[in-house]
C-alpha cells in the first residue's frame, strides 16, 4: 500500500473499548437531574416501556435493588440494552431536557449503573416461582430468545434454549460494535439468564441436529426468535476474491479479537447500521483509508445521525450515489469499480452509463442486509412468511401453528435488541398464559 | 456604587456583612482573614469557661444532591483559654480599627462572673458584645445558652447585669426554640439591650444512620440533639426577624440577622424585614470567607438599580407588607397562564395540581410522548404551585385578573357592612370533571 500511516484515520474516540461504567457520584448527579416527568416521554419511547423515572429517582434514592428490578422486570437484558440501545433515537432522545437547550440525561449509562450488581454481580433479585410442570423450548440464544426464555423461567416453566452458535448471546455476542459491548459482557448476562433455571443448549442447529417436529412434540410450546441470516452475495464478477466478506462476520472476527487492518484500505458497501458499525470500527483498527460506499445520498442512510457522526469523526470517507459494479485483483481484491445513480422524479434509482471509477480497496465488506431464514420457515407447518419473508404471527406473537410463537428480528425484519426484547418478553407472557389455561382445562 | 456602611446601636460597620459567632470566628488569625477578604464585621466564637467538645460534631441534611441546605453542630462554645482569646481580640483590633468585633459571651448566671469576663473583653477592645442566650446544646444542660433564652425573666436579669458592666453597646441573641419570639425580644427590650440577633440554632436531629440505627451526628453509638442552622433555616429565620420589627414594642430595637444567608438576595431580604446587620455562619463553613465577594458587588448593583444611594435606605421596606391574614384582600385574584412556546412537555404542573392541588390542570399526550397542559382558567384558584414545581423559567405566571372587583380584608367580609361583593372562588368536587 502506498498510504504512510501518518494519513491514517483520527484518533478520536478511536478505542474499541466500551464506555467505562458511571461512578456512584457519576450516577447520582446524573439522577438528581432528572425532572422525574408526568407520563414521561422516555417510557414511551422505550419499546419495553422501562419506567425511565421511577428507576432514575431509585438511583437517586440510593435503592439500587429497587432501581435494578424496574428495569429487569420490564427488560431482562437490561445491561445490554443500556449499552447497545440507540438511546439518542428512544428515551434520551425523547428527554424534555432536550428543548430546555440542556444535555439530556444520560438514561443508558445510569440503566448499566443500576443493572450491573445484579446482572454481573451476585445481588439476587427474582426469586424462583411455583414449578407448573411444563417445558416450553426456545429456537435462537439471542436477545429475544433470551427474553423469552427468562420470562418463562421466571414463571415456573422449564426452558431449553437450542442455538446452532458455538456461543450463545446472538447478536449481543457476535453483532454488535465492539465499542458499544464487548463479548464477556453479552456471556455474563447470557449467565445471569441461565441462573434464572434457563438451560442453553449451544452448537445444536434446529433443522438439522434436531428437527422442529421433534421440538414440539418434546415441549408445550415453542418459541422461534432465529433473527437474520448472513449478507448475502450481491453476484458482481470477482466477488469471490479473498478481502471479499461479509461484514457481519468481519464484525464477529473483531469480536473475536483476529482483526488487524494496518496497511489495508477498506470499502463498506451498505448505507444501514451494519456499515457503519464496519466503518467505524475498520477505522478504530487502523485501516489506513476507509470508504463507506453507497447508492444513495446521506438522508437515505437507515443508519443512526450519531453513528454516522462517529464514523465521520474516525476519518470515515462517505461516497454517496454510486452502485458497485464489480470486484478487481489478481489474488485478492485490489479495487472495487462504481459507477454513478441518480434518482429519478418518479423515486427509481438507475445507474448512470459510462460514469464507471474505481475506488482502491483491499478489504471489501458487504453490509446490504441480512438474507430473510425463508427455507427455514418454509419446512415448519403453520407457519407464514409474509413478501418481506417475515415471520406471521398476531399481537400476542402467536403463529398460524398453535404450538408456535416467533419475536424478534424473524419478525420485524430486523430491528434493535430492545425491540427483540419486547417481543420475547410479551410472547412468554402468552405462552405462560395459554399453558395455564390449558392447565386450568384439564 | 451605594454606601454599604452601617451603624448599629452606635457601632459603625463598613458594610452589614458580619460573621456569626461560630467556628469562622474561632480564632484571631480566621478572623483577620474574614476582615481581609470583606467581611465588615465579626461576632467572636463565645467567650466563657472553656470546655472541651465530642470529636464529631456537625452533621447535615443534603436535598436532590445538593449538599449541606441545613447544617447541624453540637459543639460547644470555645474551647481556647480566655487569656489566649484576648490577646488575639487586643492584636484583631489593633489591626483592623474600622471593623467592627463583637464578642460573645456565656457564662454561669451570677452577676459576678458576668461583670468579669466583659470587663476583660472591654479592657481588649471589644466594639460590643452578644450575650449568647440561645445555644441549645449542652450549655443549656448546664444552666447557660437556651436554658436563659426560653424564660423571659431570666433573659430581662441578665441583661440587666451585662448593661450594669458594660460601657460598649449589649446584643442579645435570642434562641428559636420558643413559642413567640417576641416575648424574648420584648425581655431583652425591657433588660435594656441595645440590640438582638437572631435567630440561634434551631434543635434538631438530621438523620440517622440506616446501618447502625444511630442518628447523625453519629458519637460511639449515640448522638444527641443539635443546633440546625444554614440555607433550610432561612423562612423561619426571616418570619421571626419580621415579627419583632413589626412588633410595636420593640420596633425600635435594631437587629442583626442570622440564618442561611449565603447571597446578596438573603442578605437584601433581611435589611429589607428590618435587619440592620447580618450574620453569616454555615454558607462560610461551606464555601469559605471568599462568598462576601459576592455580596458587596451583588447588592450594592442592587441598591444601585433601586436608585437607593446607601443601604440604609432599603432597610426595613418591607416590614409593613407584613400582615395578618385576616387582612388580606381575599378579592385579589391571580390565574395561571402558561406559555406554550416555552413548555417542555414534562406534565409536572399537571400532576401537581391534580394530585396535590386543585385539578385545575388538562393533559394529554401529544405525538412525540410529551404532556400537553393547558389551564382551566374556571377552576383555577390561583395558588401558584404550577409555577412553582415548573422547571423552565418564565412558563407558567400567575396574572392577575381584573374583574371590576373592589378588595375587600376577612375583616371587612366579616362585618356588617362588606364595602363589596366576594368574588366567587371555583368550586371542587361538586360538579362532573370534563
Amino acid at each position: 500500500m502506498g498510504m504512510s500511516q501518518t494519513m491514517s484515520a483520527p484518533t478520536a474516540g478511536s478505542s474499541l473499548a466500551p464506555k467505562p461504567t458511571m461512578t456512584l457520584d457519576e450516577a447520582l448527579v446524573e439522577a438528581h437531574r432528572c425532572l422525574m416527568c408526568w407520563d414521561a416521554p422516555c417510557i414511551k419511547a422505550c419499546p419495553t416501556d422501562i419506567d425511565v423515572p421511577q428507576f432514575i429517582k431509585r438511583i437517586a434514592n440510593g435503592d439500587l435493588v429497587g432501581s435494578a428490578r424496574t428495569i429487569l422486570d420490564a427488560n431482562i437484558l437490561g445491561a445490554s440494552c443500556a449499552r447497545v440501545c440507540p438511546t439518542e433515537m428512544l428515551c434520551a432522545g425523547a428527554c424534555v431536557l432536550n428543548d430546555l437547550h440542556e444535555r439530556p440525561i444520560d438514561i443508558g449509562r445510569l440503566q448499566a449503573f443500576a443493572t450491573d450488581d445484579v446482572v454481573f454481580g451476585d445481588v439476587e433479585i427474582f426469586s424462583k416461582a411455583e414449578p407448573t410442570g411444563n417445558t416450553v423450548a426456545v429456537v435462537g440464544a439471542g436477545p429475544a430468545g433470551l427474553s423469552c426464555a427468562a420470562e418463562l423461567a421466571k414463571l415456573g416453566h422449564e426452558v431449553v434454549v437450542y442455538d446452532a452458535n458455538e456461543k450463545p448471546g446472538g447478536l449481543n455476542t457476535y453483532g454488535v460494535a465492539s465499542y458499544k459491548m464487548d463479548i464477556p459482557t453479552s456471556l455474563a448476562e447470557v449467565e445471569f439468564i441461565k441462573g434464572l433455571g434457563v438451560e442453553i443448549r449451544s452448537g445444536v442447529s434446529v433443522g438439522s441436529d434436531v428437527t422442529i417436529e421433534s421440538l414440539i412434540s418434546d415441549h408445550d410450546a415453542v418459541f422461534l426468535g432465529v433473527g437474520l441470516g448472513g449478507v448475502p452475495a450481491l453476484d458482481l464478477e470477482g466477488e469471490d476474491l479473498p478481502g471479499v466478506a461479509d461484514a457481519l462476520d468481519f464484525i464477529a472476527d473483531v469480536r473475536a479479537g483476529s482483526v488487524d487492518l494496518s496497511g489495508e484500505t477498506v470499502a463498506v458497501i451498505g448505507g444501514g447500521n451494519t456499515a457503519i458499525d464496519a466503518v467505524t470500527q475498520a477505522s478504530m483498527l487502523g485501516a489506513d483509508r476507509v470508504y463507506l460506499v453507497y447508492r444513495r445520498g446521506p438522508e437515505q442512510m437507515g443508519s443512526y445521525a450519531h453513528d454516522v457522526e462517529r464514523a465521520r469523526q474516525n476519518g470515515v470517507e462517505f461516497v454517496h450515489w454510486v452502485s458497485p459494479v464489480r470486484l478487481e485483483g489478481v489474488d485478492a481484491v485490489d479495487g472495487l469499480v462504481v459507477e454513478r445513480t441518480v434518482l429519478s422524479d418518479d423515486g427509481k434509482l438507475s445507474t448512470v452509463p459510462e460514469t464507471e471509477s474505481r475506488i482502491e480497496a483491499t478489504v471489501v465488506l458487504r453490509a446490504t442486509g441480512q438474507a430473510k431464514r425463508t427455507s427455514f420457515f418454509s419446512g415448519i407447518d403453520g407457519v407464514a412468511i409474509d413478501a418481506g419473508g417475515r415471520v406471521v404471527v398476531d399481537d400476542s406473537f402467536r403463529t398460524d401453528n398453535p404450538s408456535i410463537w416467533a419475536g424478534g428480528d424473524c419478525v420485524n425484519g430486523g430491528k434493535e435488541v430492545v425491540n427483540a426484547v419486547q417481543h420475547g418478553k410479551l410472547a412468554g407472557r402468552d405462552i405462560d398464559e395459554k399453558l395455564r389455561a390449558v392447565a386450568a382445562m384439564t | 456604587m451605594a454606601d454599604l456602611s452601617v451603624n448599629i446601636c452606635g457601632i459603625e460597620s463598613p458594610n452589614p456583612f458580619w460573621l456569626a459567632s461560630a467556628p469562622p470566628t474561632n480564632t484571631g488569625d480566621q478572623i483577620a482573614r474574614a476582615f481581609d477578604a470583606g467581611w465588615g464585621g465579626a461576632v467572636w466564637k463565645t467567650l466563657g469557661v472553656p470546655v472541651e467538645n465530642t470529636y464529631s460534631r456537625y452533621s447535615s441534611v443534603d436535598i436532590n444532591g445538593s449538599k449541606m441546605m441545613g447544617l447541624n453542630n453540637i459543639e460547644l462554645i470555645t474551647d481556647r483559654s480566655l487569656e489566649v482569646n484576648l490577646i488575639e481580640i487586643e492584636d484583631v483590633k489593633r489591626r483592623y480599627p474600622d471593623n467592627a468585633v463583637i464578642v460573645s459571651l456565656m457564662v454561669e448566671s451570677n452577676p459576678e462572673a458576668w461583670d468579669s469576663i466583659i470587663k476583660q473583653v472591654e479592657q481588649a477592645g471589644a466594639d460590643g458584645i452578644e450575650l449568647n442566650f440561645g445555644c441549645p446544646h449542652g450549655m443549656s444542660e448546664r444552666g447557660m445558652g437556651a436554658a436563659v433564652g426560653q424564660v423571659p425573666e431570666y433573659t430581662c436579669d441578665i441583661t440587666i447585669w451585662a448593661k450594669e458592666s458594660a460601657t460598649v453597646p449589649v446584643f442579645v441573641k435570642l434562641t428559636p426554640n420558643i413559642t413567640d419570639i417576641r416575648v424574648a425580644a420584648r425581655a431583652a427590650k425591657r433588660g435594656g439591650a441595645d440590640a438582638v440577633s437572631l435567630i440561634n440554632t434551631i434543635n434538631s436531629i438530621t438523620g440517622v444512620d440506616l446501618d447502625s440505627f444511630t442518628p447523625r451526628p453519629v458519637v460511639g453509638n449515640q448522638s444527641s440533639h443539635g443546633g440546625y442552622c444554614g440555607p433550610a433555616v432561612k423562612p423561619i429565620a426571616l418570619n421571626m426577624v419580621a415579627s419583632i420589627a413589626a412588633d410595636p414594642d420593640t420596633a425600635d430595637l435594631p437587629i442583626s440577622g442570622i440564618g442561611g444567608i449565603e447571597t446578596w438576595q438573603d442578605v437584601a431580604e433581611y435589611i429589607l424585614l428590618g435587619s440592620t446587620t447580618i450574620q453569616v455562619c454555615t454558607a462560610v463553613m461551606h464555601y469559605g470567607y471568599r462568598i462576601v465577594e459576592g455580596m458587596h458587588e451583588g447588592l450594592s448593583n442592587y441598591l444601585d438599580s433601586k436608585g437607593m444611594a446607601s443601604v440604609n435606605e432599603l432597610r426595613g421596606r418591607s416590614v409593613d407588607r407584613v400582615t395578618s391574614w385576616e387582612n388580606l384582600d381575599i378579592n385579589y385574584i391571580v390565574k395561571a397562564e402558561i406559555d406554550q412556546e416555552k413548555c417542555i412537555g414534562c406534565g409536572l404542573c399537571y400532576i401537581a395540581c391534580e394530585d396535590g392541588a386543585h385539578q385545575a390542570i388538562g393533559a394529554k399526550a401529544t405525538k412525540d410522548g410529551k404532556t400537553e397542559v393547558w389551564i382551566k382558567t374556571d377552576d383555577c384558584v390561583g395558588c401558584n404551585l404550577c409555577s412553582l414545581v415548573c422547571p423552565v423559567a418564565g412558563c407558567i405566571s400567575m396574572v392577575e385578573q381584573d374583574v371590576g372587583q373592589t378588595s375587600m380584608s376577612w375583616v371587612e367580609y366579616s362585618s356588617d357592612e362588606p364595602p363589596g361583593e366576594l368574588i366567587p372562588r371555583p368550586k371542587h368536587g361538586v360538579t362532573t370533571r370534563g
